[in-house]
């Protein structure tokens, strides 16, 4: 509850319900007389005297709408305490019972959540008869059902979270698991849950007025008065208005004092500051690209709306037929360069670049011709459970580019279909193109993904961590089939690792990228031999427990990196490394950028001195 | 972890079913509604058993002699024990004797019959037009993500789904039919008739459920594959028609199936506002002159009719996701 | 030179899931055990049930046959006031650090609760709370905070200051390196093997990663599909693994090798493809 951010409409909805609750106190004590008065008229039409006119009998119909709020109020309270109360006493009743009685608790609470509310009230009103009393008990058992279930579903989803499992280990007595741990995690949820229901409380409550088989005269609510209200609809419309205004106008804002609290309580939903785009300059073309390099990037960011670089200036190619890879920790930019070569970058991020190209396809162009793209290159995501459609089979998902971008028909596209399965060593590919994703095991769909990545025939494929989710032996033969499919098709690859392990295994080529900004490029074989030149590409490998270590390195403490990386918008105008380097300059390191030069961004290492 | 996986790998392996995925899905669906018909023949039985004071009273009259009430009472065998009265209940389900009204003498499956399709026409009405309104209008808003568009689509919807039916339905007798006279304000004669209670129906619902289709549909547009589908840049259309909507169905319908039943009780309110000569309407015609066959009977229908509709939705459901014949959640 | 007794053992150790026609068996018969003082690895890929042999050693999982022995006094059947007492000389720090932290208590309550779960008051047991967040190299003032003020492997290290505060004798950890950069991880790794020789903890260190299992363990189990394949000594199984699984595990492992001369793709592609036809 600490962390509560209060939002104008929850404030402006919470001061209107107390307005209506402060009407509800004083209008009966102020009002009461001249609302059973009988003026004589009856059915007067609005008037300076009697603002809504009067009803049936001749009585004020607004006096009689501001006094009717108390029971009104009353009954919604009582009948959303009943609800709450006995569908939470239920739902964590259910929750704490054994599994049987569980099972077919919560069966039971489905049947009659199903069933519709009101209507279940009004069997309830048939058994317990008419009146404020029978009314309130019949909306609030109506209600309990629907509350038991999403009480039943908060404690079961909060119950299995990795803390309440710890504490119970820790020896926490279960009353102090519920209060310390449970409660105060679905507090929340159930206090949106209480607004919503006192809203659908009045609604229902009113609804049973309004048929009839609620309040029954002398005594009166809302819904009674829109019920008579309906009678005169065509003499005096306004006895009708009245009511259904105040039915309606409290009942949103209790609505909104249900969105309001569920925003306020919304960890995810932080402000976030928009500031003015800032065009980062883009710097005149300084990489030397080989001209026959199939992909050249020249100093691209990439750039939040604040104007954040969070990809700072980055340089590199790709030769035709080459494996590339980008490695590094979470934020160093690798995956945001990758995406931004494939041109799918999350939205409200933006790319600049003095050149951004795939052979003679301008990438940082504003349009590109969809069909070159989705032909041109290929991408393999890192989760392969994930990213499939589950609702399409495989067939479907495979070819699309084909059909959608190249025009292949018919028998063609499940030929081409099956053949690309085949390649990337998929047995029975007949059958599998007919299944459904999860019908597949995790390493055959990340296969399956490489397949429809190399259907339209691409240059370049930019797989993103395509064996962070699978396991070692799966992963080494998915980074088979990809290296296969680059010697054969030559099809170039730009591989993205979190794992050094696995660019240094697969990769001709190999940069590290650190706190957006590749500070090394190195050969396989020079990462393989441990040939590197950066401090921090040292620290990395050195960070890293290998299964050749012998003798004293086995057990001996792995070396580590004092301090964080820099958050983008604190990346210092210097080395972005300084500050955790061991090598660092006192000249030149925090103050001036390190360029790439000779594959490596480094003053230190070439022993530069300041250029002023 | 482990755990996890494991027991997901128990349910994809499947045990072997002889009638097919569907045969199977059926049975357990079929075998499902059946459930809820039995724990409703039991409700409505217990209902009025339930019921303070004494049904041969209100059927003999007020100004019955005791004898009177005796005689009323061994008639409609409500003389005999618990049990023998729950099978002649149930037997009489099975024969679809319902009993008779007290009221009119009519028997209570005549009643149902005569006005079950006018009940059926306008919820089955208002269901279609729920979906079709509510899902493209919450696809579009989640897909516009403009936080302006967001923040008038919240407010418009809180505001016109918190109104209830007959709040929407008497405003729009006072405004299509009495002020401007476009429309009949009550009964059922013509088609125009149809117009204002299914719009005192939908408008609300198709609030409520349109908030659910953005909240989905913002989830489904996040999720890994339809970055993939956009790897594969595809027009809008196919986007969003070929790649988030069959995923957004199966979400909105899991939990929208709950609103598309509780139509049902939406429709008992708006026959009421409307005239309109359905189940709703009669069935609080009976609750106010405590007609109790009238009443068992009619919830009774009600409640298979929101059986129905639930199991409908799960078979549009099972249609759309492979998942859910296999017995995996849609999440 | 003598082995040290068995400080934690699980014999014959069987654990199941579900009821009736989905039941299903995770764990068939499994035999291990780790020596006091010492590290034991489990290694495994997933499915073949290496976390749940620690939430069964815990008390997660329901035992459905076998022993689980500490000190030679079996868990198994104990009642729940028993339990709970021996519970707190066994002690979990699991993967995921965002979901380990109470989200609504500060670090200082978290440890507090460790230290006394009746009470958890972080002002009574301040000496406490700030000794042991010094211990996994953490500043005092972090007790006032939230968990969502701190990095993964801040919250990874508040974990493992927690169930150090509980005063355990085994400490088992699963996959706690694996949500973490390799600096990050290497920091962590550091520090447990530090802590475990001041304290002369008993550890079971649970993870996906041969390298990183090899470097923490003295002995290894390898598992897969709930059955032990292969346990000795770290330096025997790595130098000389025994079962035809061990090697093809190793084989995959990416270790800067060549690729695709190596067999030991083809070796796992048989391996799934059996898997598959089961």
């Amino acid at each position: 509850m600490r962390r509560v951010r209060w939002n104008a409409p929850l404030v402006t909805a919470l001061a209107g319900l107390g307005l209506i609750a402060l009407l509800g106190i004083v209008a009966p004590l102020v009002l009461q007389e001249e609302a059973t008065a009988l003026s004589g008229a009856a059915r007067a039409p609005v008037s300076a005297e009697h603002w809504l006119g009067t009803d049936a009998l001749g009585r004020d119909v607004l006096a009689r709408t501001l006094v009717a709020t108390r029971l009104t109020l009353e009954m919604t309270l009582a009948a959303t305490a009943i609800a709450a109360g006995a569908g939470i006493l239920l739902g964590t009743g259910v929750w704490v019972s054994g599994r049987r009685v569980r099972e077919l608790g919560l069966r039971l609470i489905d049947v009659l959540v199903s069933y519709p509310a009101l209507i279940l009230a009004l069997v309830i009103a048939t058994v317990v008869g008419t009146g404020p009393t029978a009314s309130v008990l019949a909306i609030g058992l109506g209600g309990a059902p629907a509350f038991a279930r999403l009480t039943a579903n908060m404690a079961a989803s909060v119950a299995q979270r990795d803390f309440v499992t710890q504490a119970r280990l820790m020896g926490v007595p279960p009353y102090r698991v519920l209060v310390r741990h449970l409660l105060p995690n679905i507090a929340g949820p159930l206090l949106v849950l209480l607004s919503v229901a006192f809203a659908n409380v009045l609604v229902a409550l009113s609804g049973l007025s309004f048929l009839g088989v609620g309040v029954q005269a002398p005594d009166y609510d809302w819904g009674a008065l829109l019920n008579s209200g309906l009678a005169s609809l065509y003499t005096n419309p306004a006895e009708a208005v009245g009511p259904a205004v105040a039915i309606t106008v409290t009942g949103v804002l209790a609505g909104f004092v249900g969105d309001g609290l569920a925003a306020a309580l919304d960890p995810r939903a932080r402000d976030t500051k928009t500031a003015p785009a800032q065009t980062p300059a883009v710097s005149a073309p300084s990489h030397r690209a080989p001209a026959d390099a199939l992909v050249t990037v020249d100093g691209l960011s990439v750039v939040l709306p604040d104007g954040t670089r969070l990809v700072d200036e980055v340089s590199f190619h790709v030769m035709p037929g080459e494996i590339v890879g980008l490695v590094g920790e979470s934020g160093s930019g690798k995956s945001l360069t990758a995406m931004s070569v494939a041109r799918l970058l999350p939205e409200g991020l933006s790319a600049h670049a003095a050149q951004l190209t795939l052979d003679d396809l301008d990438l940082a162009a504003p349009v590109v011709d969809p069909a070159r793209l989705a032909t041109g290159i290929g991408i393999v995501f890192q989760d392969p459970s994930a990213s499939f459609n589950p609702a399409l089979r495989m067939k479907g998902q495979l070819t699309e580019t084909l059909r959608v971008h190249q025009g292949v028909r018919g028998a063609e596209v499940d030929r081409r279909a099956v053949e690309a399965l085949e390649q990337v060593r998929i047995k029975e590919p007949a059958r599998v193109v007919r299944q459904y994703p999860h019908e597949l095991s995790g390493g055959m769909r990340q296969r399956a993904m490489i397949a429809a990545a190399l259907l339209p025939g691409p240059k370049l494929i930019v797989a993103d961590e395509p064996t962070t989710a699978l396991d070692v032996t799966v992963q080494a033969e998915v980074l088979d089939v990809l290296t296969d499919i680059n010697r054969r098709r030559g099809t170039s690859v730009l591989l993205i690792s979190h794992d050094i392990g696995v660019v240094g295994t697969v990769c001709h080529r190999v940069l590290v990228m650190y706190a957006g900004r590749v500070v090394e490029a190195v050969s396989a074989a020079d990462l393989r031999a441990g040939r590197v030149k950066h401090p921090y590409t040292q620290a990395l490998l050195a960070a890293s427990p290998r299964l050749q270590d012998t003798g004293a390195a086995e057990r001996a403490p792995l070396a580590t990196i004092p301090g964080r990386p820099p958050q983008p918008a604190a990346r210092p105008a210097g080395c972005a490394f300084a500050a955790r380097c061991p090598v660092a300059l006192d000249t030149v390191c925090a103050t001036e950028r390190p360029r790439l030069i000779d594959d490596v961004a480094c003053h230190a290492v070439r022993q530069e001195v300041p250029t002023a | 972890m482990a755990a996890t996986s494991a027991r997901a790998a128990t349910v994809g392996a499947g045990r072997p079913a002889p009638l097919g995925p569907w045969g199977a899905f059926l049975v357990r669906r079929v075998a499902g509604l059946a459930a809820v018909a039995v724990t409703l023949v039991v409700g409505t039985f217990l209902m009025v058993q339930l019921i303070p004071g004494d049904p041969a009273r209100v059927v003999a009259g007020g100004d019955a002699t005791p004898a009177d009430v005796e005689r009323v009472r061994h008639e409609l065998g409500l003389d005999r024990p618990l049990f023998t009265q729950f099978a002649d209940y149930a037997g009489g389900l099975l024969r679809g004797d319902l009993g008779s009204s007290f009221q009119t003498t009519e028997p209570v499956a005549r009643i149902i019959g005569d006005r079950l399709p006018f009940t059926a026409e306008i919820a089955l009405l208002s269901v279609l037009a729920v979906l079709l309104l509510a899902v493209p209008i919450g696809l579009a808003v989640a897909a516009r993500g403009s936080r302006r568009a967001d923040s008038s689509f919240t407010f418009v919807t809180g505001t016109v789904g918190a109104t209830p039916e007959y709040v929407i339905g008497t405003l729009l007798v006072l405004g299509f039919a009495i002020k401007l006279g476009w429309l009949p304000a009550a009964g059922a004669e013509t088609l125009a008739s149809l117009v204002l209670p299914v719009a005192a129906l939908v408008l609300p619902a198709t609030c409520v459920m349109a908030r659910i289709v953005r909240r989905e549909a913002a989830q489904v547009l996040a999720q890994d594959y339809m970055r993939t589908a956009r790897g594969r840049r595809l027009s809008p259309l196919r986007l969003y028609a070929r790649h988030a909507l069959p995923n957004l169905l199966t979400a909105t319908l899991t939990l929208g199936g709950l609103i598309l039943a509780g139509l049902l009780g939406g429709t008992v309110v708006v026959e009421s506002v409307f005239a309109w000569p359905g189940i709703g309407q009669r069935v609080v015609e009976a609750l106010l002159v405590r007609d109790y066959p009238v009443v068992q009977g009619c919830v009774l229908v009600l409640g298979l009719l929101a059986a129905l509709l639930n199991l409908l939705v799960d078979l549009v459901l099972a249609l759309l996701d492979p998942r859910v014949l296999a017995g995996k959640g849609a999440n | 030179m003598t082995s040290p007794p068995y400080k934690l053992q699980v014999e014959d150790l069987t654990v199941g899931f579900g009821h009736g026609r989905r039941a299903r068996t995770v764990l068939h018969g499994v035999s291990t055990g780790v020596r006091a003082g010492q590290t034991l690895g489990l290694v495994g890929e997933s499915g073949s049930g290496k976390s749940t042999i620690a939430k069964a050693i815990v008390g997660i999982h329901p035992v459905r046959a076998g022993r689980v022995l500490l000190d030679g006094a079996d868990l198994t059947g104990l009642g729940r006031r028993e339990l709970a007492a021996v519970r707190r000389r066994v002690q979990l720090v699991s993967q995921d650090p965002y979901a380990s932290l109470n989200p609504r208590m500060t670090v200082g309550q978290a440890v507090a609760e460790a230290v006394d779960p009746a009470r958890a008051d972080a002002r009574k047991h301040a000496a406490a709370v700030e000794r042991w967040l010094e211990t996994v190299a953490l500043d005092g003032s972090a007790a006032g905070r939230y968990p969502h003020e701190f990095s993964g492997g801040q919250r990874q290290r508040i974990a493992v200051a927690r169930a150090l505060a509980v005063g355990p004798e085994v400490l088992i950890a699963d996959e706690i390196t694996s949500a973490l950069d390799a600096s990050v991880q290497a920091e962590v790794l550091n520090l447990l093997e530090e802590l475990r020789r001041s304290l002369s903890l008993t550890m079971v260190f649970i993870s996906h990663d041969l390298a990183v299992v090899r470097h923490v363990s003295d002995e290894v189990a390898v598992l897969r599909h709930g059955e032990l394949v292969e346990q000795g000594p770290a330096h025997d199984v790595y130098r000389a693994p025994q079962h035809p699984y061990t090697r093809s595990l190793l084989a995959s492992a990416p270790t800067f090798e060549e690729p695709g001369a190596s067999h030991a793709s083809a070796e796992a592609e048989d391996l799934e493809e059996k898997e598959e036809a089961v």
